[in-house]
This record gives structure tokens, sequence and C-alpha cells, in this order.
């Protein structure tokens, strides 16, 4: 099965000549090389071009934001470099490039090194299985799907590793939610894709937009798409969950001890991941690059935008949750609930499969939008939030010292 | 195998995005809960109760400026008030009305700093935090056009106002009067029933009436709790006692009920405003007294209700044109007083958002 549209357009065209021919040009170029020799070279200019494309758009993606955001906020954002203040983030790609670069000395240098590098390369790697436009995916995975949630579970050991090895105790607090944060929430953020699965019937990404071309994934899914975008922006640190970095407690949490462009790399995958995370969104429940008159890409940056303009909005209305009702609101509530919807879809599916209709039929989407509506009133109300109760005192663990004593005590050691 | 913890230490300042200034607080954490808590104070120390006895009686004017800047005029009054009280002089009655509308503006202007600091250190990010300097903008260009300065006024004197209102003043100030209900009630439609702020505040930190007279609260802090004490209304200074108003009072000394206390605050003070505007008289505002006070030998204590509670001035005269001693009664150092009460046992969390919703300003905690 191969995504077709029926006409390919100027940009689908260009796309289908461009990998055979790159590649007998190498060929030519290399004279009377070995075939496997071109391809390989082929590989490598295009997974240049999946990785610096992504990390050239992503100071839009920040630009988009700042702007956004600005005029929620009642500002006017960056406007003084170039343009709309459109280069600003070349400006601080400078600026941090050129700062003093901080290593802590207490801190773990190899590890404290390497997290920055750990969280950026994942995020990177799943540029490549995502279709752009028709055949326009540098790889086009047959586990696409399962491919992306394993590869982006990595970032959370790379986060760990840099609130660790940081040796700061800010930066341990943010490592000590990420480990419990990001892990529970990859769970809901797995299990609600289960029926984009079921419906599709396969995991490559192509093909998942393919299945979407008479309705967007969104109308038969609605559950799963309310489960995934609350996960990846847990994923993302955003706020209502922005616990890791939450600057009004933690001050940016694990990332507190970085500086110059290590720091600038962890704000890079941050947001690249979120670029990764809008082109996933849109692939999966909108439909992806489809849509009519314009070029596939278009419909799809369009559709990133806005995307990206509901998780900004978000983020400029929402106060944070709390650690502990973060990790009860994914257990006790997005977990059954994307579970539910797993049950509802299958038995949808093996209606399909009974009846051998060839596609999935369009009026479950007003059934499916009841049960997820019914669904989740009841779920709000068995998921009432009671009152905090305050944690009992334990006694073996003492009191704190005052400053004064403990500077006298100090002096009395010294002497 | 059981795994060993131990709890640590952890420094929460001086310099701390949500500290609101240079307050510093050791805390002992098991995990994210709160074992203990000691707050250190001092970093912002600047010797004003000394400084004030090599001052004359109208130079310590300048230095209530730097108490609580973000409610100077409340500063001023406080001390004008126990000057006069000192002397046992009354200042006319057009500069009552208008240090009553001075002081109104501040509790609103100082409320709406506090309360988008709360929100911001709930994790709101900036957006009610801008929308809330938004208004205290225009509030300090009111203040601008009467003494020329936004931040430290020095505008009231022993004995009145150091100038009458400017022509252009009266037509701003009803202008901002009509906008701002508005405004209070897009800040309601945004936050106060929104239900991450609800479920991050109920019932948390609650701090009953008795700890809170206990540890002699004053000001949004203690009404919260349910103490029905404003000295507008308990001990009426100025012209306090010719307006009608209310004092709003909370049930539980939660946390959203200190948020819930403060945004009915702004709707008071603003019905306040509307009624001096209304009655203001026309005449003088200045007492004629020398430019060298020297009160008889004595002592008095004068105190208003400022934005953050009773802000108290005790001076001691001996005669001379310097105060012998003074003494400052800062609310925001008297409010923190509870911070281990009422944050112990709870997260970390918590304990930002517990600050935030205290409401102190580290340039009166450390004077």
């Amino acid at each position: 099965m191969s995504p077709t549209g029926p006409n390919p357009n100027w940009f689908e065209r260009w796309v289908l000549d461009f990998i055979p021919s790159t590649a007998n040009a190498l060929k030519d170029l290399l004279g009377h090389g070995p075939d496997w020799l071109a391809y390989i070279l082929f590989a490598l200019i295009g997974g240049f071009i999946v990785v610096n494309l992504p990390a050239l758009l992503t100071p839009l993606f920040i630009w988009i934001e700042r702007k956004v955001l600005a005029r929620v906020q009642h500002r006017v954002g960056p406007n003084r470099v170039g343009p709309f203040g459109l280069l600003q983030g070349v400006a601080d790609a400078v600026k941090l490039m050129t700062k003093e670069d901080l290593v802590p000395d207490s801190a773990d240098k190899l590890v404290f090194n390497l997290a920055p590098l750990m969280a950026a390369i994942p995020v990177f790697l799943v540029f490549p299985v995502i279709p752009y436009s028709a055949r326009a995916t540098l790889a086009d995975l047959n586990l696409g799907l399962l491919y992306i949630i394993s590869i982006t579970s990595v970032t959370e050991v790379a986060i760990f590793a840099a609130g660790w090895s940081s040796n700061n105790k800010y930066a341990l607090f943010g490592a000590m939610r990420a480990v419990a944060m990001l892990i529970s929430y990859e769970i809901p953020l797995a299990l609600s894709l289960m029926g984009v699965v079921l419906i599709a019937g396969t995991m490559q990404l192509s093909v998942i937009v393919d299945t979407q071309r008479y309705m967007p994934m969104i109308l038969l899914q609605p559950i799963g798409f309310i489960v995934f975008v609350t996960a990846v922006s847990a994923e993302l640190n955003r706020t209502p969950f922005d616990l890791l970095e939450a600057e009004s407690e933690l001050t940016t949490g694990y990332h507190v001890e970085y500086s110059g462009m290590k720091w600038g790399v962890f704000m890079l995958a941050e947001y690249a991941a979120a670029f990764a995370y809008s082109l996933l969104i849109a692939t999966l429940f909108f439909s992806g690059w489809k849509g009519p008159l314009l070029p596939g890409f278009v419909w799809l940056a369009i559709k990133v935008f806005f995307i990206w303009c509901v998780f900004i909005w978000i983020r400029g209305t929402f106060p944070r949750l709390r650690v502990d009702q973060v990790m009860a609101f994914s257990w006790k509530f997005l977990v059954p609930l994307s579970l539910m919807n797993v049950l509802v879809t299958a038995v949808e599916v093996n209606i399909q499969a009974n009846q051998g209709w060839e596609f999935f039929p369009m009026w479950f989407a007003p059934i499916n939008l009841v049960i997820a509506v019914v669904l989740i009133v009841i779920m709000s109300k068995l998921f009432k939030f009671e009152g905090q109760t305050r944690q009992v005192l334990p006694s073996r663990m003492g009191t704190i010292i005052p400053v004064t004593q403990a500077a006298e005590r100090a002096a009395s050691k010294a002497k | 195998m059981p795994i060993k913890t131990s709890p640590i230490i952890v420094n929460i300042g001086p310099h701390h995005p949500s500290t609101h200034g240079v307050f510093r607080m050791r805390v002992m954490f098991d995990g994210e809960n709160i074992i203990d808590l000691e707050p250190v104070f001092g970093y912002l120390h600047r010797g004003t109760e000394k400084l004030a006895e090599e001052r004359t009686y109208a130079q310590i004017i300048t230095l209530t400026d730097r108490l609580d800047y973000l409610a100077s005029m409340s500063n001023n009054l406080a001390y004008v008030v126990s000057v006069e009280k000192l002397l046992g002089v009354k200042a006319p009655e057009r500069a009552m009305y208008i240090r009553v509308i001075m002081a109104e503006l501040m509790r609103i202007a100082s409320h709406l700093i506090g309360l988008g600091s709360f929100l911001n250190d709930l994790g709101a990010l900036a957006t009610p935090w801008m929308y809330m300097f938004r208004e205290r903008e225009k509030i300090l260009d009111l203040c601008e056009m009467v003494c020329g300065a936004r931040i430290t006024y020095s505008y009231m004197r022993v004995g009145g106002v150091s100038m009458d209102l400017p022509p252009e003043f009266m037509g701003a100030l009803r202008q901002f009067c009509d906008d701002f209900p508005h405004r209070i009630d897009e800040y309601e439609k945004l936050l106060r029933e929104n239900e991450i702020l609800i479920s991050r505040t109920k019932g948390v930190a609650v701090l009953s009436a008795e700890t809170a007279k206990n540890n002699s609260l004053s000001g949004p802090v203690l009404r919260a709790s349910g103490v029905n004490w404003d000295l507008r209304k308990s001990d009426p200074y100025e012209i306090y006692d010719r307006l009608d108003f209310e004092v709003p009072i909370g049930q539980t000394g939660d946390t959203y009920d200190r948020f819930l206390v403060r945004l009915e605050e702004l709707r008071q003070s603003l019905k306040i405003i509307n009624q001096c505007v209304k009655d203001m008289p026309i005449g003088e505002t200045r007492l004629k007294l020398p430019a060298l006070i020297r009160p008889p030998k004595g002592d008095a204590y004068g105190h208003v209700e400022a934005p953050k509670g009773e802000l108290g001035f005790y001076i001691v005269s001996d005669g001379t044109i310097a105060p012998y001693r003074l003494k400052i009664r800062a609310p925001s150092f008297i409010n923190l007083t509870a911070l281990r009460e009422m944050t112990v046992g709870y997260k970390l969390a918590d304990l930002i958002v517990v600050f935030g919703s205290i409401d102190v300003n580290m340039g009166e905690v450390d004077r």
C-alpha cells in the first residue's frame, strides 16, 4: 500500500524525481563505484537536510511563540532584530555561542557535558519518519509510531542525567520530578495512540495519513486526541505541567547550572521536540499533509501553526499543577480514559471487520464524540480532587538548626 | 531492603525569583515535603530607624518612601499621621480627602502587584502579572500627575500634602474609576473559577484565626482568617469614619481566601475613591507649620491600614528637630512570622504559593 495522490503536484514530482536522480548523479560523480556507496552518500545528504532543516526552523518556532505569547500578555514581543524581530533567534544563538561555558567544579563532568547532546539527538531522530508530503519521507518505517514513542522517551534519561550531574539541589528536584512525571506520562501518551493504530491497522505514518483522506482522525478519536495533547504538553514541560522547569519554584530546575550553548542546546531540543510533536499531532489527527489545492507541505505547515498556537494559548493562561496532582491526573484520569478509548475503538474495529466494510465508517464519529463527552464527565465526577492533607511531621527527621547556631558550631569546630 | 534516605536542606533565596526581593528561607525537605523552615532576614537592611534619628521630621518622609516601595503614599500617610498626633494638629479637610484617595490608589496598586506575583508564583507565567501591571501603570501615571514621581512620592507633609491636585487630575481619576471595575471582572473571569487555581489553593496552608491573632498578623492575611480587624473601621483615622465601605472577611483562612479578600478589597477601595471624589471640599491643603518642626517632649504611636496590614510609627521626641527614636511596625515583617506554621508539612510548590499569598515587600521587612 503506497500513499499516492491522484495528480502529484510539482513538489511531489520533484521529490519523486529527487531520490533516484540524486542517487544516479552521485553514481556518475563517483565514476564506477559500487551502488551502495551512492546510496550511503545520499542517505547522509538526506540526513543532513532532515536534521538541519528542523534545527533552522526551530528559531522560527520560538519566534512564533514569543510573538503570540506577547500578544496574549499585552506586550509587543521581539521587534528589534530584523523585520518583526524575525532574526531574534539568530541574535540569541550568537549570544549563547559567545557566552562563557561554565561547568561547576562539583559536577560530574562527563555526564554534565553529555546530557545536552543526549537530550537533543533523540528529538532530531523523529523528523526523518514524518511524512511532509506525498512520499516526502526520508525513512518511511513500517513501525514509525512505535519508533517515535520509543526514541522520544530517551530524553527523560538526558534530563535526569543533567539534573543529577549538576550536583545542585534545585537541579536534583527537577531531575526527581522528571523521573516521576515524564515516565508516568509516557503511558497515556502511548495508549492514546492505540486507537489511531487500531483504526489505521498499521504504525506506518504515511499509511495513517492515507487512511485519513476522507475524515481526519480527530473526529474518530476525540478521547485519543485530548489525552495525547495533554500527555504531549507534559512531555514538553509546558504549563500546566512545567514542573521540571518551574521557574517560580526551582528557578528552571534541571538545567539551572547550564550556561552558554549547552543551555541553548537544551532549549533547542525542547522547542524541536515541540515542533516534532506538533508535526505528529497534525499527522495523526489532522490528516497530515492532505488538503485541497495547496501542496502538501503548505497544508502541514498551516496545521502545525494552529496546533502550536493552541499550545501557546494554554501556556499563556493556565497556572501550574503541583507534583502530586500531576501524577494523580495521569494515573487516575488519563490512563483509565485512554484504556477505555482502546476498548471502544477495538469494538468498533471489530464491527467493521465482521461486516466486511472496506473503510472505517464515518457514522462512528458522532458516536465516539458522545462517548467521549459522557466518559469525561463521569470521570471528572469520579476523580474529584479532595483538599490536600497535611503530611504529619516525621519525628525521626529532626528540625533545622538555626543559621546563627550553625555558624557558631562551624566557628567552634574551626578552633 | 529499604533505601536509606536523608533530608536535605535547601536555601531558597536570597536571590530566587519567587522571594520577592532578597529573602532567604532555609528549608529542610524530605523529598518534596517540608519538614522544617527557618526564615533568614536582613539582606536589605538599610538602617532606616537609625537614619531617622539624624534627620529632621520633614526629611524622614523621604525615608518612609523606601519602606514598602509599592505603596509609598501609604507609608507617607502613616508617618505623617503619627507626627500630627505627636504635635496635636489635624490636616485641613481637603488634604485629608486627597490623602485618602492616594492611600486607596496605593492599596489598589499594591494589591495588583500582590495578586500578580501570587499568580506568577502559581505558575500562570506572566499573563495575569502583565494585566495587573497595565492597571498599576495608570495609577502611577495619576501619581506622577500629582507629584511628579512614580515610585518614591514624598507627597504628604506634616499638616497636609505638598501641593494641591493639578486641574487635570480629577478627570483622569474619574476615567480610571470608570474603567477599573471591568478590569476586575476580567481578572475574575480569567482565574477565579480556574480549576487548577482552586485545587492549588483551596485548603492549602489554612491559618486559623487564633494563630493569626497570636502572631499579631494584620491586613488581608488576618482578615482572610475570619478576623474582622481593619484599622479604617476599628480605629478610624483621617476621614474614614465618614465613608461607606465594607471589609471583606475570609471564611477558612486558606490561600484561596487570601486571594479572594485581595480581589474584593480592590472593589472596596474603588468605592472609597468614588465617594471621596464626590465629596471633596475646596480649600487649603496644608497647615502653616515651621520648616523645622520641634514637637513637644513625649511619644506618640500612629498607625494606618496599609495595603499589607497595620503600618505603625512610634515616635519619641526629645523636643529637638529630630526624633529621639523612631520605631516602625512593618506589617510585612510581622506577617512573615507565621510562615513556618503555615507551610511545614506541605510541599515545595505550596511554600512558594503561600509565601506569595502573604504578599510581603522586602523593603519593609528589612527596613
